[in-house]
């Protein structure tokens, strides 16, 4: 430890109540760096040295998620993730796990549309025991029957408590009502028939075809060599094979959905609202502009729609709106839980929002300066722990984003203009196209619905997904 | 066997007003965590007055009097993220803001600790309260199971201890709260001697605490705040139910435990993951994996600064009843007290804690990172240092300690259990359950 600076202890630092200190000019950050290899079979293995604390992280990230469900099985790929840590070879479910936990093993899983990853984070000398552990989750699971009827009847019961959860239902039908048979028109989990009709075989094809070493990433983040990680992946996932499997395709149409639906949900005490509709994807030029714009619009505390809706009315604990960038068009979603009594006038007050910020009321030249600076100034942050370096690579690795992506990400966010906001708002976000769904109570509020100017309300059944 | 030294470095300074200064330094990420915690929670309410503590932490974003605007607007621009939470025993506020930006939390948060109540109105507290009520629709009256936590502390804890209620508050009090309260009880807990303030990240020592000294310690300390008494104890086993908007019945098994770092406060920890903790727990393995009874399973020791509360929850599957679940849950439980736990299950559980320590030293802020930990080892051990200390607990906990934890405290003579069943499907709760009025 060096001796105390004393010329710095010693600086006199005056209090002046009467305005803000001004941030002093930002310390340089040096990016995570990637180191890539391919091994023969197609497995991408990253990593990143990221040596502070004696932690290793990996995850494995496969480019196929629920949008890769067949036609009329809804849920095979969120079963069949939830299926690969049923044990491997002659280790059983519980075996497994034991495993996992005697080198104290953060595990999970995870699937979203467009990817499935599975992840382990463990102290640096448990690093070779976990990564063999994390091939015979992924490249070798047993899938056995008698495990698949206890899995999917565990995710059954799921269904069935979902149906009570206001937020989730909501989640659900709005996918259905902006994309219906659309790959992204259901949540990951499917629905209680499509999981009803599926067997085992059903995951073992699944597994076969979509969780495959070419479309699959291996990322090492923390102490650790990529040499040496690229030794132990090959031991690990030599084996596994490449086998054909299809590419995702986006058939099915897209629906022209009503302006205002409503799934009664009798004596709730707040309405949860959707408003929104199918926007763009992820590769599109103006992603950068489209985050500023968000930012502002309601992807922060400081956001016209939450500052509207909770700071000034009181009607919520919190509103936010997001584009859900994916590899084909996302959603544009406003998302909030509001307060039953005061379901119409949020709904008038969000569309009026979200309206106004495509050119009625732009951003002002002080909102841009705050979005941008919300979104670059603390962007460092985003870096400090081996699982938050391992989440951002996986994001290079869905979406083939250049290896200078990070540093890129600062001065491309710095350069969008208030012209450029109201430009790309207007490009991919249209009132009239806006799709409004309510969770609430309809005896309540069905009366103010009439007055917000979008037609009737259509009701929709509580499982209208 | 512990494998690795785990050491959370730091330079502790009392500010001549009593305020406690911590800093810690770790250049990783060009960032510091700023965590401020005051001494009060919502223990420090009383009855009638509850949720105040909460609704409190609220009113604290919404400006003071030399920043008689939003809290969030000049940190959020300067690249900062922030929030604030409450709980029974502690109200914590932090930003983890870029480095450059370290003078400007700490002008905000001593303005706010020093000046709030000039710049507070009527408006705000009505409109937060708004706020509060609606956060509590959100996430207790409109989530499924979400009263829950009402019906067990209340049933737990006798009228007069400060965990009878819950942190979110009762809805009627929320309404009568005046704001002459709200000033009260600012000047009462909101001072220096009453805060501890942790700055961890990419800083020097000297020139954040220099900078510290400049922006609180002229601030005036308040009396200091007596310690909160009180004690609970149950005789038998209190079996209550309410009907919710839910599918599935749910059990709740609840007991009386040891405080938060007290002797067994670790092997309940301990003992409620290898019960019923991940899919290599005990109940996880027979309720769920083999006889497929219950559709989860999860357990938890509470400890809080004069109580705590162990809890094992359980969902029934279809078809299965509520007192299936009860009597599955008593005896491995007590085969756990009448059999050791197996080497590899204690072993299990020292790898995990000694893992779960190391990753926790992965981020300097946000809630549960290193500034967090200082402050809570600060405020309720007084000793910062106890970092290492506190994985120690674990590392000694024994086969024949854990055995002893479980036998002596979650004693099925002396609990709560509660049944929250579907409406209209009453017979479904565990039996012998009187209704439990709860909102």
């Amino acid at each position: 430890m060096s001796a105390p600076d004393t010329a710095s202890a010693a600086r006199e630092i005056k209090i002046d109540r009467s305005r803000l200190p001004e941030p002093g000019p930002a310390r340089p950050f040096a990016f995570p760096a990637i180191e890539k290899s391919t091994l023969p079979n197609g497995l991408r293995v990253w990593t990143v040295c990221h040596p502070q604390v004696p932690v290793i992280a990996f995850d494995l990230l496969v480019r196929r998620g629920a949008s890769a469900d067949p036609h009329g099985k809804d849920g095979l790929a969120a079963l069949t993730a939830d299926m690969l840590d049923e044990g491997s070879g002659d280790r059983s479910a519980i075996e497994m796990h034991e495993a996992l936990a005697r080198l104290g093993a953060q595990f999970d899983t995870d699937i979203g549309s467009d990817a499935a990853s599975v992840s382990v984070t463990v102290l640096t000398r448990f690093a070779g025991r976990a990564l063999t552990l994390l091939a015979d989750v992924v490249a070798r699971p047993a899938l056995r029957d008698d495990d698949f009827t206890r899995v999917r009847q565990l995710r059954l019961h799921r269904l069935t408590q979902l149906r009570d959860m206001p937020g989730v239902v909501a989640d659900r039908a709005f996918l259905k009502l902006l994309y219906g048979s659309h790959p992204y028109g259901h949540s990951p989990i499917g629905n209680e028939a499509a999981l009803a009709g599926m067997t085992v075989d059903d995951v073992r094809a699944f597994h076969a075809a979509a969780i495959r070493p070419s479309v699959a990433t291996l990322i090492a983040v923390g102490e650790c060599d990529h040499g040496a990680v690229v030794r132990l992946a090959t031991e690990a996932f030599g084996d596994w094979c490449e086998a054909s499997g299809d590419a995702v395709t986006p058939d099915g149409a897209m629906p022209a959905a009503a302006a205002l639906n409503i799934i009664p949900r009798s004596n709730a005490p707040q309405s949860e609202l959707r408003i929104g509709h199918v926007a763009v994807p992820r590769d599109t030029p103006d992603y950068h502009p489209l985050l500023v714009a968000n930012t502002i619009l309601g992807g922060q505390f400081v956001s016209r729609i939450n500052l509207n809706l909770r700071e000034d009315k009181g009607f919520t604990y919190g509103a936010r709106t997001a584009f859900e960038f994916r590899r084909l068009p996302g959603p544009f979603v406003l998302q909030v839980s509001v307060q039953t009594t005061a379901t119409a006038r949020a709904i008038e007050e969000s569309i009026g929002e979200i309206a106004g910020i495509r050119g009625p009321r732009p951003v002002t030249s002080e909102e841009l300066a705050l979005g941008i600076a919300a979104l670059t100034r603390g962007y460092a942050r985003n870096f400090e722990t081996a699982e938050q370096i391992a989440r951002a690579a996986m994001q290079l690795a869905l979406f083939d984003l250049p290896d200078d992506y990070f540093a890129q990400f600062v001065p491309a966010v710095a350069r969008v203009t208030t012209d450029d906001v109201s430009r790309v708002m207007a490009r991919h976000v249209d009132p009239a196209r806006l799709t409004t769904l309510i969770v609430g109570d309809l005896d309540v509020i069905g009366a103010d619905l009439g007055a917000l100017g979008l037609g009737d309300p259509v009701v929709l059944p509580p499982d209208a997904f | 066997m512990r494998r690795i030294p785990v050491t959370l470095s730091f330079t502790k300074h009392t500010l001549a007003n009593g305020l406690d200064v911590l800093l810690h330094e770790d250049h990783t990420c060009p960032i510091v965590a700023v965590n401020l915690w005051y001494h009060v929670g919502s223990k420090n309410e009383r009855p009638g007055h509850t949720g105040f503590a909460h609704l409190f932490e609220h009113l604290m974003f919404e400006g003071s009097q030399h920043h008689d605007r939003g809290y969030f607007q000049p940190l959020q621009g300067a690249g900062a993220t922030l929030n604030g939470s409450t709980n029974a025993d502690r109200t914590n506020y932090w930003e983890v803001v870029p480095s450059n930006a370290l003078e400007l939390a700490l002008w905000m948060e001593s303005d706010r600790m020093g000046y709030l109540l000039p710049a507070l109105t009527e408006a705000k507290f009505s409109n937060q309260r708004d706020v509060v009520l609606n956060e509590r629709r959100q996430n207790y009256e409109n989530r499924p199971y979400g009263l829950a936590p009402m019906a067990l502390l209340s049933a737990l804890f006798p009228p007069d201890h400060p965990y009878h209620w819950t942190t979110i508050g009762e809805v009627a009090d929320l309404h009568a709260v005046r704001l002459d309260e709200v000033q009260a009880f600012f000047r009462r807990y909101y001072h220096p001697a009453n805060a501890s303030l942790a700055l961890a990240g990419d800083i020097d020592s000297d020139e954040a605490l220099a900078m510290a000294r400049a922006y609180f310690e002229a601030l005036e300390p308040g009396d200091r705040v007596d310690p909160v008494d009180a004690s609970a104890s149950l005789s038998s086993d209190t079996r209550i139910f309410f009907e919710d908007r839910v599918e599935l019945p749910r059990l709740y098994l609840a007991w009386l435990t040891p405080a938060m770092f007290a002797e067994g406060d670790a092997d309940l920890d301990l003992g409620t993951d290898l019960l019923a903790n991940g899919k290599t727990s005990r109940l996880y393995r027979r309720l769920v994996f083999d006889e497929r009874i219950a559709t989860d399973v999860s357990a938890a020791q509470n400890s809080r600064e004069i109580a705590g509360y162990t809890q094992i929850t359980a969902t029934a599957a279809p078809g299965h009843t509520l007192d299936e679940l009860e009597h599955a849950i008593l005896e491995e439980m007590a085969r756990l007290v009448a059999e050791s736990p197996t080497d590899d299950e204690m072993e299990r559980g020292r790898v995990q804690a000694e893992s779960q320590f190391v990753f926790r030293l992965q981020t300097v802020g946000g809630f549960g990172g290193k500034s967090d930990q200082l402050n809570a080892y600060n405020m309720f051990l007084g000793d910062p240092a106890y970092f290492d200390r506190d994985l120690a607990r674990y590392q000694d906990v024994t086969h024949v300690s854990l055995q002893q934890a479980i036998a002596r405290y979650l004693a099925p003579s002396r609990r709560v259990t509660l049944s929250i069943v579907p409406h209209g499907r009453v017979s479904l709760a565990a039996a012998d359950s009187e209704r439990a009025v709860v909102s």
